[in-house]
């Protein structure tokens, strides 16, 4: 049985502490009006001329005749405004999605072992089980800013714009199913589902260790493989409706899946350290170097499927360069160039190097060295997705980025470990624990 | 002045593998065994050194990736910088995602082909070769222990006899 350590609920409240204050000074130092917005702009360009200038060629690019220079001038304030305004939202947003994520892409791992019968896992159920519970806070404070989105609170969402969606004929079209009420339906529905699965799997793991036969392992296995039907088809609609759409002139058929490979490497890569942290303190006996070399190989390996899905979106765009698709690159070479290539960095080359050796898959420092990077390269990647629809050029990882994923991360290490210290950390007879127990590499 | 040696079959792997220990154990040197197919963890009890073939592939696959990146650098960028398509000829980074799939086939196809002739030629495989088998039946259900006798032949053979040998030969080698 694991006991939640003072000390680490007290590094989680400070986290959240801290974290709050910064989303807080965030909100409050949001500029209202279009002449806050440009003074907070002009204070800034003092050491960034070229960025200034950057804007101002674009302006002429874009509208060169004078006679529009007016007009456009105090529309592109408004829209410096909007970006500004937007900056603790989608901070909040992004850190609050990618949290979510690792406990969703968790619960799809937990599925995935559950329904293939590893032998190798059963013993790492109680630290998924854990990690999965975020998902109901998290899911929770991520439908909150979806619903917050919808009543107007903020511009994440273009299309929620009623003005804008009434001048533009594309929104118009995708109406129908880019709509504020049936947005939130959907977003309920994936939510109640993920939630429901991961209450009846727990509840079905537990009961097992009580039982006297197999059938509530025979049952999770069958509501695990229903599941993961449901997952497939409502992660890939989730990626639409939440990802997607903050840039609803924009699609991609691949989309679902990239964001699948992102958070299932992100949710491996957690189960993995939190599975050495509490091997670390001596609590998790029976597993040994070759699960932690297991959950190795699947960083390594699914780093590389995101990569593979990440390239093959970008070079499929790159290379037809269709207008309509390719401003989604456009904007984010030219205005996330260090973000957007260093995650290529930081999720492929990184681990590819280091994760390749096998002696290495087993040292248990450097999982955890792959693991933060790996999990900061997945942030930037959720980051590039997110930003550059909804405040562009007017990006930082400042105040209000840091002190989202701060906040986050408190509040993730609490409910996690707060769920782990509430049953034993090995399932007692789960049919393969024995196999799982002897498992080596 | 040819050596003789001696052949212990076994007709199970779990036996083989205690009298492998126990043969490690008195100290003789195990020249070789032969399966009819893996024994899983025998490299270990004979104590044989890992394979290091994974970092010839990785080599290899280096190499692949570098001729790939030259080729198309010297035809696509310096030799003939053609407007084909509007495809950016300028610098290779430009035009690299076009490239990109050629790489991954080159660092692929040299890190397999390349690893592949390095096992044939470390452990001399190649048609026509003469099959180097003691006994026939160890490709099909015995197995085979050869250790070589050095003055010790009845010492030898009754530490194999106790180890569970089905059968116990001395062949000049």
């Amino acid at each position: 049985m694991y006991t939640f350590s003072n000390r680490l609920k007290i590094a989680s409240f400070i986290l959240m502490a801290v974290g709050a204050i910064g989303i807080a000074i965030g909100f409050i130092t949001m500029p209202s009006t279009v002449e806050d917005a440009k003074e907070i702009v002009a204070s800034h360009s003092d050491g960034h001329g070229d960025h200034q200038a950057a804007a101002e060629t674009h302006n002429t690019n874009a509208h060169g005749e004078t006679a529009h220079a007016e007009g456009y001038d105090s529309k592109h304030d408004e829209h410096l405004l909007h970006q500004l305004q937007n900056k603790p939202w989608s901070a909040l947003y992004v850190a609050a999605f990618f949290f979510f994520m690792i406990a969703l892409g968790v619960l799809a791992f937990y599925a995935i072992q559950r329904a293939a019968q590893a032998g190798w896992s059963p013993l790492l159920f109680r630290v998924m089980e854990g990690i999965t519970s975020y998902i109901v806070p998290g899911g929770i404070i991520v439908f909150v800013i979806l619903a917050a989105s919808v009543a107007h609170m903020n511009h994440l969402f273009v299309w929620m714009d009623a003005d804008v969606v009434a001048e533009d004929k594309l929104l118009q079209g995708k109406a129908g199913y880019l709509n504020g009420t049936f947005f939130l339906i959907r977003a309920a529905i994936f939510l109640g589902g993920w939630i429901a699965y991961r209450t009846i799997s727990r509840k079905l793991s537990l009961a097992q260790d009580e039982a006297d036969d197999n059938t509530n392992f025979v049952k999770n296995f069958r509501w695990s493989a229903g599941f993961l039907v449901f997952y497939l088809v409502s992660e890939s609609m989730m990626s639409w409706d939440w990802i997607m759409s903050v840039d609803p002139h924009w699609f991609s058929t691949l989309f679902g899946w990239y964001v699948f490979a992102s958070m299932f490497v992100s949710g491996i890569t957690v189960i993995a350290m939190v599975t050495i942290y509490l091997k670390s303190k001596g609590l998790l006996e029976d597993v040994n170097d070759s699960h932690i070399h297991d959950l190795a190989k699947f960083m390594f390996g699914i780093s590389i499927f995101w990569t593979y899905l990440w390239f093959a979106q970008f070079m499929l765009i790159w290379y037809a360069n269709i207008p309509e698709e390719v401003t989604y690159y456009v904007t984010r070479i030219q205005d996330y160039n260090l973000p957007f290539f260093g995650m290529i960095a930081m999720n492929f080359l990184f681990p590819l190097l280091l994760l390749m050796n096998s002696d290495y898959k087993r040292v248990n420092w450097f999982v955890i060295m792959a693991g933060v990077v790996i999990l900061a390269g997945h942030y930037l990647d959720i980051f590039n997705m997110i930003m550059p629809a909804t405040v562009g050029d007017q990006w930082s990882i400042g105040l209000s980025e840091i002190c989202s994923v701060l906040f986050f991360a408190g509040l993730f290490i609490f409910v996690v470990f707060r769920a782990l210290s509430t049953a034993p950390l090995q399932p007692k007879r789960n049919p393969f624990i024995g196999e799982s127990k002897h498992f080596h590499y | 002045m040819a050596s003789k040696v001696i052949h212990a079959f076994y007709n199970d792997d779990d036996i083989l593998m205690l009298a492998v220990k126990k043969v490690k154990a008195a100290k003789h040197h195990i020249e070789e065994v032969y399966c009819p197919f893996p024994v899983h963890g025998l490299d270990k009890a004979m104590g044989l050194a890992p394979t290091r073939i994974a970092i010839t592939a990785f080599i290899y696959g280096c190499i692949g990736i570098t001729i790939a990146t030259l080729m198309m650098n010297y035809i696509m960028i310096e030799d003939w910088p053609q407007d084909i398509g509007g495809k950016p000829s300028f610098s290779y980074l430009e035009n690299m995602p076009s490239f990109v799939p050629i790489m991954f086939e080159l660092t692929v196809f040299f890190a397999a082909h390349l690893m592949v002739i390095t096992f044939y030629m470390r452990s001399k495989l190649w048609p026509f070769k003469q099959a180097e088998n003691p006994d026939v039946r160890t490709t099909d259900d015995l197995f085979l222990m050869e250790i070589e006798i050095h003055d010790n032949e009845e010492e030898l053979k009754s530490l194999l006899a106790d180890t569970g040998a089905v059968e116990i030969n001395i062949s000049e080698k």
